[in-house]
């Protein structure tokens, strides 16, 4: 069972590879971002570049997974290919599974630039301590917004969940203070960023990489997104099964 | 044994019925043709037998158990209707992909040998022909040694010599007492291959008999003519249609039917002999109850 999950992974990270454009497309943003504004704003700057780093790892984070997600499981249930796999002798947990391990091998893949830039070209810094602490964060941080995407991609059919995807993203990284430095956003992003997923998550890694403060409010916030989210998604998965598979 | 069941089954879409309490047994070593037109209910028959859909009212079954759960469909192949493939992943790694799910599979160079595939081994699939990727789609329903194999419209968009190739693949599985069920919209590819056919129409069984005996059935003449006088009762018609001063008889012997008219000596005139499409004999066979 385990072993086919990973097959289903290993075939789904071939298919992206394949159209490399698609890795590199979610890796661009971030990276040009960094070196657009974190590095010549913040660079020479420790606390400053640390911080501006963990928050564009944050968008980067959403950014795949939303697009990865919400787009890649609407495109694959359009596909005749989807019915065929269910009529092999698996459940959907192995294809399932396989797609989320896909997602996180990709989503690493998409932070290297942004932590490559920030290593060479800012004064960006981290103990190992905190690195690690950090990248378990992020794994953690994906967990939301994997279920977002999900959400969106089992609920939407393919060109709309496009647009909602691309929608969504901008508005939750400007309004969850992903593009100030922490308490440099305008008044009501600094109101409303600690109760919006986006808003939590950085702050989560702003605490891992920083001397930031844990938000005992925020990181509820947080974890009520993330139940919800999981309702939705599941819901989504469940409806979406009922409709084609009833 | 019986490998694959439907026993009183229907299967609703919205307000449409697409299967009106279907029955079919299907027995391990049976190559069975479901024939019928298009909107028939083939698919839709091939779908819950395959666990891809949840009947409305009635029971299947697979191997033995619900064919719903995975372990019932561990010795099942299928190539559905309609061929999609990943495609940019090389048909050897789709083959891959596929024996991977079955506990014993046939070998990748077996398989691809055997449908004549081994060309395009390193071919990605968005590029091959749609008569290659259909060929494709096929091979992967032989991937795990299955006992029975679901093909729905294997054929669809091949040309003949790799039409004839298929058959031959599928004859071979069958030797080996394999069992296949086969839909087509050809009574040409039925008659290549199956010994049992079961007519579908308008969601029901409509004739489940040897190929012989359902030629006969579906292979009927149209037999139109002008006449004045009433028709005396005529052996061997299927149907009579009138349309302005035209008589229409259906029947399955033209040649028998035009000698009973001339010796019982109606007056027609502007006699005509059609074959009837499929399609035409299947609206006769909806129309007239079938003793099957």
């Amino acid at each position: 069972m385990s072993s086919l999950a990973l097959t289903h992974a290993r075939f789904q990270l071939v298919e992206t590879v394949r159209i490399p454009i698609a890795i590199f497309g979610s890796a661009f943003f971030p990276a040009a971002a960094m070196l657009a504004f974190v590095v010549p704003f913040a660079g020479g700057d420790p606390v400053a570049a640390t911080y501006a780093t963990v928050s564009m790892i944050t968008f980067s984070v959403m950014t795949t997974n939303l697009f990865q997600y919400g787009v890649g499981v609407s495109e694959d249930r359009a596909q005749p290919w989807d019915p065929y796999v269910r009529t092999l002798p698996t459940g959907p947990l192995a294809r399932f599974s396989g797609r989320v391990l896909a997602g996180l091998v990709l989503m690493v893949l998409s932070l290297i630039p942004v932590i490559v830039i920030a290593a060479l070209f800012t004064e960006a810094t981290l103990s190992g301590e905190q690195f690690l602490l950090t990248a378990s964060v992020t794994v953690l941080i994906s967990i939301p917004f994997t279920l977002m995407g999900l959400a969106i991609g089992y609920s939407l059919p393919q060109k709309a969940a496009i647009v909602v995807a691309q929608v969504l993203f901008f508005p939750l990284a400007f309004l969850g203070g992903l593009m100030t430095a922490p308490g440099a956003a305008p008044g009501i992003v600094e109101d409303l960023a600690p109760y919006l997923p986006t808003g939590g998550a950085a702050r989560l890694m702003w605490a891992a990489a920083g001397d930031y403060p844990l938000e005992p409010l925020s990181i509820l916030a947080l974890i009520g997104w993330t139940a919800t989210l999981a309702g939705f998604a599941t819901w989504a998965y469940r409806r979406d099964e009922g409709r084609r598979f009833s | 044994m019986i490998l694959a069941r439907a026993a009183e089954v229907s299967r609703r879409y919205g307000d449409t019925l697409a299967l009106d309490r279907v029955s079919l047994d299907v027995a391990a070593g049976e190559l069975v043709g479901l024939l019928g037109p298009n909107g028939a209910g083939k698919s839709t028959l091939v779908n819950l037998l395959t666990g891809l859909r949840r009947p409305s009212s009635g029971r299947v079954e697979l191997c033995g158990g619900d064919p719903r759960r995975p372990a019932s469909r561990r010795t099942l192949g299928v190539t559905p209707q309609e061929t999609g493939l990943p495609a940019s992943l090389r048909v050897g790694e789709v083959v891959d992909f596929v024996r991977a799910h079955y506990a014993d599979p046939i070998s990748r160079d077996e398989l691809l040998d055997r449908f004549g595939l081994t060309d395009l081994v390193r071919r990605q699939t968005g590029g091959l022909s749609g008569g290659q990727k259909r060929r494709v789609a096929v091979a992967l329903a032989f991937a795990g040694r299955p006992e029975i194999v679901f093909l729905d419209e294997p054929t669809t968009g091949l040309d003949v010599e790799a039409r004839h190739a298929l058959w031959e693949a599928v004859r071979a599985f069958h030797a080996d007492g394999g069992t296949v069920v086969l839909t087509s919209h050809y009574l040409e590819e039925i008659e290549a291959l199956a010994r049992r056919v079961v007519v579908i129409g308008g969601g029901r069984v409509l004739a489940d008999d040897t190929v012989e005996a359902v030629r006969g059935l579906v292979a009927v003449r149209r037999v139109s003519l002008t006449t004045t006088a009433p028709l005396p009762e005529l052996a061997g018609l299927v149907g009579v249609e009138h349309d302005g001063g035209r008589t229409h008889l259906l029947t399955g012997d033209a040649d028998g039917l035009v000698r009973e008219l001339v010796t019982r000596e109606v007056p027609f005139t502007d006699l005509e002999v059609r074959p009837t499409s499929l399609e035409e004999a299947f609206l006769s066979l909806t129309r007239t109850p079938i003793a099957a």
